[in-house]
């Protein structure tokens, strides 16, 4: 019933393009009502990300009671540092960062966007194919380019993990003019992981700023069906009623 | 019970009231599926005023705070994000159910004498309906929010002489900023909404002051019980059409509820994705489009390639369907009894709506404007065929009593 | 139109169950929006367990601390302070605390704390929320010979003791009230929670 609702309901609305430059994406897979996958996300994320980007909406108790985790095993992973007043972060505190934006245009030229809503503002499948398509390019200043985002700031934080790419051109011809376009990557420098481990954690670390985007989700979901299965029943009754009031008319 | 009634209605009309508008209110036997959309529409503005309220009491109106504040709703408050939901979905929600009460209307001539005043106060709450909407859209204070806004005020900037200090007047800056939030926050939250409940009134009263048209188009006032002078035709609001009503809006919570919690972004038709960036004056987004019930005047906005001219284009397609009761001059109301050219005609124009909306959400290239001219001509055609043909239209009989 | 088929019995009982099915959604649906004025995330944040380090707070002295945005006093009593606190006794209310509502168990005792040097009080008054002033000294002109310390509000003259209780002929209904706390070192008190043991 509830996947019958769910079909219909993506045919009549089909999804609107995700703002790309009509690079193709690979679908991500999502799911998030795997707790465990959404933790180890965390943890890349606290790792590699929450340094320099913020999470300014979220909370990080609230990243503990959604997964599962006690507030110590979230402040453990994800609290590194202490709030504006020099004291203690508490664990309900929003997750913002340290760096400040001056330091941010300094560095990388440009101010280190907050990355909470970023899961909806993108999509997934762009962040899942971002994460995973950066190559070597010696005319960027981090040495490091993007297919779904070209000539992007931030450098290869994941680089040990995944290792470093080179791109594999094809030459097309479009209209008399002959165009490069990236056909695939051919490893460089092989990374710490695998290229299937590398997938398994980016989709892990996607998964959790799926979730970040918008934690309510699961909750909206069960709640919906337990409320589409009571509307169902006040439907019964209503046009029993009706039927029973209109035989005096018919 | 029946005292307290009595000592009320020596003091207040509650039991005339009761009686005028619902109990003893003659409405034809006859409404079929398309008549449920004027009681949708009501309860859907109910929907929007209650979920509204609780939205202000934790929104706010700041430039530096109403992006935070949003995402404040959707985390931390107890249940904000439902609230925040149900009036986006409201919002959409509104939308389909005004255009198909709006089409029920083409289709069976409810417009026409002498429901002309009804029409124009349904057109007008439509007209505030778009300005409650668009001024809604911009407190999320994201991109979408941000340069939707910019956009649809520059429209004004075509009126010739005064056309710049107009934007500039509405705007309450260079840019839209902070002033212009907070303005759009008052009106969005208190004056259109006075407007709106004040016209709706408006529109009842008129309704049953004349009494509802029907799928027939017949008066069902003409033909009375020569004894109770109660219509032959006709049934009390109360009980018949209240129960039928329920089963209407519990069908519709149902899809709404689908939408609110399966789909509440709508595949970013209704949320648009590039809202969900905080609004940033120096950056446009790549790809910026109206919400989907703007659509189709935008995209006869694009068709016309001079700037007053497009402007001119958009508010004429708006403001002709005011006019429709006097475009129209056939006697015959319903479709049921007109010529093939009109159903064509409507057809034609219907699906003309639809496509204009689709194209006004796809980036522009020359194909797309060339097809958006072409609808956009089919648009305002609807309108001359039918006032060209109307007059001496080849109409079938209609009955003296309603069918069925 | 036949009117006299009609049966009454199953068309009331149609009513009355659509009805009660309705007004069950309605009670649902009430739900959202009357917990949406519950305190929020941010809120409740803000309102989380805050620590008062009291090493540097002197005797007959008192620091003030800010719990749920209520202030907290924490004052630190003298030995001769203490043991007057008997004497007012039978000037009070409820001077046994007997009143289960304004202090943790730990804090039903004569000197309504935990330590008993150490006082720690809501500073609210109990009668219409006034915030009281600190008055230690002993019998000022304007409160009476008798009096022996305690707190005084300017709002409708309610007066506490230094151990927060209510006099008797004062508006104010019940003590001053004393919140969960517990020492997590000698010198530092954590507001907001009972502490592991409770």
């Amino acid at each position: 019933m509830k996947k019958y609702i769910l079909i219909l309901i993506l045919a009549i609305f089909p999804a609107t393009s995700f703002a790309s430059s009509g690079v193709h994406l690979d679908a991500a897979p999502i799911d998030i009502y795997n707790k465990d996958s959404i933790k180890r996300g965390a943890k890349g994320f606290a790792d590699y990300c929450f340094s320099c980007h913020s999470a300014q909406f979220m909370r990080f108790n609230r990243i503990a009671k959604d997964t599962g985790m006690t507030e110590a095993e979230v402040r453990e992973m994800m609290i590194f540092t202490r709030d504006k007043k020099g004291e203690v972060t508490k664990t309900g505190d929003l997750m913002t960062v340290a760096m400040t934006k001056d330091y941010a245009k300094n560095a990388f030229g440009t101010a280190v966007p907050d990355i909470t809503l970023t899961a909806r503002s993108r999509g997934a499948d762009w962040l899942y194919t971002y994460l995973r398509t950066f190559y070597v390019d010696a005319n960027r200043p981090t040495g490091m380019n993007n297919r779904a985002f070209p000539d992007v700031a931030m450098p290869h934080v994941l680089w040990e993990l995944q290792g470093i790419n080179k791109p594999v051109y094809v030459t097309e011809d479009h209209d008399g003019v002959s165009v490069e376009r990236i056909e695939d990557f051919e490893t460089l420098q092989a990374g710490s992981m695998t290229a299937e481990e590398y997938d398994a954690f980016v989709a892990d670390l996607v998964n959790f700023m799926v979730y970040l985007a918008e934690p309510v989700q699961t909750e909206r979901r069960d709640l919906g069906w337990k409320v589409l299965i009571y509307l169902s029943i006040f439907f019964v009754f209503a046009y029993l009623l009706k039927k029973e009031y209109w035989k005096d008319i018919h | 019970m029946g005292k307290l009634l009595g000592w009320i209605d020596d003091r207040f009309p509650l039991s005339k009231m009761w009686n005028e508008h619902l109990a003893e209110y003659y409405a034809p036997k006859n409404f079929n599926f398309w008549y449920f959309f004027g009681s949708l529409a009501l309860l859907v503005l109910v929907i929007q005023i209650v979920s509204g309220i609780f939205l202000t009491m934790h929104y706010k109106p700041d430039g530096e705070l109403a992006f935070a504040s949003v995402e404040y709703i959707m985390r931390d408050v107890p249940y904000g994000w439902l609230i925040r939901y149900i009036h986006s979905t409201g919002a959409t929600a509104f939308f389909i159910v005004v255009y198909l009460h709006m089409f029920r209307g083409l289709m069976y001539g409810s417009y026409k004498k002498p429901r002309e005043l009804i029409w124009l106060f349904g057109m007008f709450i439509y007209l505030a309906l778009m300005a409650e909407a668009f001024m809604g859209y911009l407190l999320p204070w994201g991109q979408m929010s941000y340069w939707g806004a910019q956009v649809i005020i520059s429209l004004f900037s075509a009126i010739p002489v005064i056309g710049d200090d107009l934007t500039l007047w509405i705007r309450g800056d260079f840019v839209i900023s902070d002033a212009t939030l907070n303005r759009f926050f008052a009106l969005h939250v208190i004056a259109l909404p006075f407007v709106i409940v004040f016209l709706v009134i408006a529109h009842i009263l008129a309704l049953h002051e004349v009494g509802s048209n029907n799928p027939d188009g017949v008066e069902i006032k003409k033909n009375k019980d020569p004894v109770t002078h109660i219509p032959l035709d006709g049934i009390p609001f109360h009980p018949y059409y209240s129960v039928k009503d329920i089963v209407g809006v519990v069908a519709f919570l149902f899809f709404f509820s689908v939408v609110m919690f399966y789909f509440p972004d709508g595949g970013g038709y209704f949320l648009e994705h590039a809202n969900f960036i905080a609004s940033d004056p120096l950056k446009t987004p790549e790809h910026i489009a109206p919400v989907w019930y703007f659509t189709p005047f935008y995209a006869i906005l694009r068709a016309v390639p001079d700037k007053l001219m497009g402007v001119g284009a958009m508010g004429a397609a708006i403001v002709v369907l005011f006019f429709l009761p006097w475009i129209d001059r056939c006697k015959v109301k319903s479709i049921r009894y007109r010529s093939n050219l009109y159903k064509v005609n409507l057809v034609i124009f219907a699906v003309s709506f639809v496509v204009l909306g689709w194209l006004a959400m796809q980036p522009v290239n020359s194909t797309i404007t060339l097809m958006s001219q072409v609808f956009s001509l089919l648009y305002f055609a609807f309108f001359v065929v039918l006032y060209v043909t109307s007059k001496n239209e080849q109409t079938k009989p209609v009955p003296d009593r309603v069918t069925s | 139109m036949s009117t006299d088929t009609v049966d009454e019995g199953k068309r009331r009982f149609l009513v009355t169950s659509t009805s009660v099915v309705g007004a069950v959604g309605a009670g649902f649906v009430a739900v959202p929006f009357l917990s949406s004025w519950m305190p929020s995330e941010r809120a409740k944040n803000a309102g989380a367990p805050v620590e008062a380090d009291i090493s540097r707070l002197e005797e007959g002295r008192m620091m003030t601390v800010e719990w749920q945005s209520k202030p907290v006093w924490i004052v630190r009593r003298s030995e001769k302070t203490l043991a007057d606190l008997e004497k007012n006794n039978d000037n009070l209310r409820d001077p046994a605390s007997d009143n289960l509502d304004q202090q943790p168990e730990y804090a039903k005792n004569m000197q309504r704390s935990r330590k008993p040097e150490i006082l720690v009080l809501v500073g609210i008054c109990t009668h219409l929320g006034c915030s009281p002033t600190f008055r230690p000294d002993i019998a000022p002109a304007d409160l009476g010979e008798n009096w022996m310390g305690g707190f005084f509000c300017p709002c409708h003259s309610s007066k506490f003791d230094l151990a927060g209780r209510v006099f008797q002929g004062v508006p104010a209904p019940t003590n001053l009230a004393v919140p969960p706390h517990y020492y997590v070192t000698d010198n530092t008190i954590l507001i907001g929670q009972d502490g592991e043991a409770a």
